[in-house]
């Protein structure tokens, strides 16, 4: 029902200015993960799409075309991120769609979903076009918008999914809030269904959950910080997957971040359910040892876990059972951050650090680039369908090109994104993009040194 | 802590905020100390002038009457000045943040603050933003050091020494800074620390702390030399942590029939204020092996030890 003409309006172009040239990129490294491509080659761009690629365009471009030399450099599909959490409307001060776009460019993602928890809430069709038209006019990357699932995301009324499926909304979502209420829960995902739409839900008991700041454990205990359990995570996730064996829905775990609920979806996969998830880049990266002397820059829901499940995350990512990374973006000011732990506020900045951090996976030798890749650009387009995030004839020219190997130090103060709130700041990373292409067009070149 | 002076100060740190670093020799160096203040206290003779012509601030956003007048009474029998600020939380939420205290007090040119605060961690985030020392009086349910290193002189000049003796903590350590702070003194002083809790008072991973960890008390307590007794706070109880405090006191209390199971000779201690009747049976709390008086006692002594070790570390007049 409808659900065809929903998805392919949902990704709004903002760069709607196409490209009229062609440039071919050459001297390159193809990296493309839905067809395990990984050779020396170059690439056509002409329209906003990929004319031509492969290894008899490494050297050769055409006549008149604008040349870019890759110099042995990665390219790749622009990635594509789930979840962000942008300011605008109500939090401009934290991030708008405009510094998000900047942000995003930055870090290599053409593509960003941006959730409901906004102020007002996105749970209207009015708001989602809201959305869409400060995203053509103000960001330089795709933006998409996920709405809410329940109205104010108060977990209690189902909101106009399908009106606003057709407005553009590429999904729904309860934003940082599970939906306690079964019976709700149920009955979002049995109406969701009847428009093939996708249910992104926060797995959170907020009963095992209040008051908590960080993982519940030794190291919770040593800080004297009310810790939550990984238990939290999972029961909502168990209930959730019963409910959607029941009524047959597309649903997609936002953020896991323990061994259990990889269990869980496992076996939910193994039964045949349209269950999938994600995992924030915080939770394949980082882990609760990271909070040190109560560091509120590591301050993140789910909160960080032990090491044993971090190294779980990435296994998930190496087996295919977790579909997609985020950054799970979440621009905070020094004013909630520079507060005692427990009263800060949760959240990490997180899209210019994406693909570096996750690099560095790449680099210890737990994940291929090409399974790190996945996770980053054709599983999410899959998964909200997109005709983005391959390297494919006909398909969108939304690329990134980057060195794999580049070593740098973050500087938070040189972040595009008007929050600073980065637990990589001063931290060694290994890999730099250097240019990335939405629809054709270059939104951001390394320039060489980092601007001051 | 400080930079050069490291290896010749024999407490060489600038604030006191946690037990979780401090080594035996440092904890040995209060304690002789404080022993010292004891014995001249209980002579009237005193009043020294280490902080002569310095300025002490207690800052407590948390109430706590005997806390404060233990670190005033310390302050002023060294000679300092003592400035005492109760912030109240309602004050603290209608704007200014602990950070903006932290850097206005700073700008008076105090020379040690004292702090308390209920969140864990918020008095080392203030310690950050300040040029004086400064002390931690309990925050959260993280540390409260004088507490510990208080009970551990109360233990050591009643027992004659630490090493070897066995310590139960018995009470509500999901809650308690005492317990976390204890744990770490008397286990880097030697001890053997059991602690005792109903499961739903045990913070997750407490059997990695150093402590044996028991549920029955009866257990717990047995051939103990020392039994240390925590307040139930039943203000942080929200989400039925225990049923009853009957029920508590029949399982958790310190009573005679409990007590039976310890050495004949075992300590027993409060960090008060007591809950009579809940954790601990009057009759007990004013037993002849009850120290927990001294422990108030000591409390002065050991703040007055922590001062001067801290003075060490203040530029000169």
């Amino acid at each position: 029902m409808a659900s065809e003409k929903g998805r392919a309006a949902s990704a709004t172009k903002s760069t709607r200015k196409v490209d009229a040239t062609t440039t071919a990129f050459i001297n390159a490294r193809l990296v493309d993960p839905e067809t395990n491509r990984d050779e020396p080659g170059g690439l056509l761009v002409a329209d906003g799409v990929i004319a031509d690629l492969g290894a008899h365009l490494r050297r050769n471009a055409p006549a008149g075309a604008e040349v870019v030399d890759c110099r042995g450099c990665v390219l790749a599909p622009g990635l594509i991120d789930c979840q962000v959490f942008a300011g605008e409307p109500g939090a401009e001060h934290r991030e708008t769609l405009k510094t998000a776009s900047h942000a995003a460019a930055a870090g290599g993602v053409t593509t960003i979903v941006v959730m409901p928890d906004t102020n007002p809430v996105i749970d209207q069709v009015a708001l989602v076009d809201f959305i869409q038209r400060r995203a053509r006019d103000n960001a330089v990357v795709h933006i998409a918008t996920m709405a809410a699932m329940t109205k104010s995301l108060a977990g209690l009324e189902i909101t106009e999914i399908g009106l606003l499926q057709r407005a553009g909304a590429i999904a729904f979502s309860n934003g940082k809030a599970s939906v306690v209420d079964t019976r709700v829960m149920r009955n979002v995902l049995n109406y969701a269904r009847d428009f093939d739409a996708l249910i992104v839900h926060h797995t959170e008991d907020p009963y095992l959950s209040k008051n908590s700041a960080m993982n519940s454990g030794e190291v919770a205990t040593r800080l004297g910080l009310p810790g939550v359990s990984k238990l939290a995570e999972t029961i909502v996730l168990e209930r959730d997957v019963r409910l959607v064996e029941m009524t047959r829905a597309r649903y997609h775990a936002a953020t896991i971040s323990c061994a259990e609920s990889l269990d869980v979806v496992r076996k939910a996969k193994a039964r045949g359910l349209a269950v999938t998830c994600g995992v924030s880049i915080n939770h394949l990266t980082l882990n609760e040892n990271d909070i040190g002397s109560y560091r509120t820059f590591f301050k993140v829901r789910p909160p960080l876990r032990s090491d044993e499940d971090r190294r779980a995350m990435v296994e998930g990512i190496a087996s295919a059972d977790i579909d997609v990374i985020v950054s799970s973006h979440d621009p905070q000011d020094a004013d909630v951050k520079r507060r005692p732990f427990s009263e800060a506020a949760d959240g990490a900045v997180g899209l210019e650090t994406l693909l570096a951090a996750g690099l560095r996976l790449v680099h210890g030798g737990d994940l291929t680039l090409i399974e790190l890749l996945r996770a980053m650009t054709v599983n999410p387009a899959k998964l909200l369908g997109l005709p983005a995030g391959r390297l494919m004839k006909g398909a969108p020219a939304d690329l990134v090109l980057f060195d794999p190997d580049e070593p740098w130090v973050l500087n938070k103060d040189l972040l595009r994104s008007r929050s600073k709130n980065s637990p990589f700041d001063e931290a060694k990373l290994q890999g730099r993009v250097l240019r990335t292409i939405v629809a054709g067009a270059t939104v951001y070149q390394y320039a060489g040194v980092e601007r001051t | 802590m400080t930079s050069s002076k490291k290896s010749q100060q024999p407490f060489p740190h600038r604030h006191l905020l946690s037990c979780e670093h401090l080594s035996a020799p440092e904890i040995s160096y209060l304690l002789d100390l404080a022993d010292a203040d004891a014995d001249a206290n209980r002579t009237g003779s005193a009043k020294r002038h280490v902080l002569d012509g310095r300025f002490l601030i207690n800052l407590f956003f948390e109430a706590s009457t005997r806390t404060q007048a233990s670190f005033e009474m310390a302050a002023k029998r060294l000679g300092a000045d003592v400035l005492n600020m109760n912030v109240s939380t309602s004050s603290v939420t209608k704007g200014e943040t602990l950070i903006d205290t932290a850097v206005t007090l700073n700008a008076m040119r105090p020379d040690i603050i004292v702090v308390r605060h209920h969140a864990a961690g918020a008095v080392e985030l203030l310690s950050q933003k300040v040029d004086c020392s400064v002390v931690n009086a309990g925050d959260g349910a993280h540390q409260h050091p004088t507490q510990a290193l208080l009970d551990a002189l109360t233990i050591r000049r009643a027992k004659g020494r630490i090493s070897g003796l066995t310590i139960a903590i018995c009470g509500d350590i999901l809650h308690s800074r005492v317990a976390r702070s204890n744990i770490n003194v008397l286990n880097t002083l030697g001890a053997n620390v059991r602690i005792i809790a109903p499961s739903t008072l045990l913070p997750a991973g407490s059997d990695r702390l150093g402590a044996e960890v028991f549920t029955d008390m009866w257990a717990g307590i047995e051939d103990a030399d020392v039994v240390m007794m925590l307040r139930l706070q039943r203000e942080r109880m929200e989400g039925s942590f225990v049923p009853t405090t009957r029920e508590y006191f029949h399982f958790f209390g310190l009573d005679h029939e409990k007590l039976a199971r310890a050495k004949p000779d075992a300590l027993i201690m409060h960090p008060g204020p007591m809950n009579r009747g809940v954790e601990i049976a009057s009759t007990v709390a004013d037993h002849s092996r009850s120290v927990i008086r001294e422990q108030v006692e000591m409390g002065v002594a050991i703040r007055m030890a922590v001062l001067e070790a801290l003075a060490g570390h203040l530029p000169r007049t």
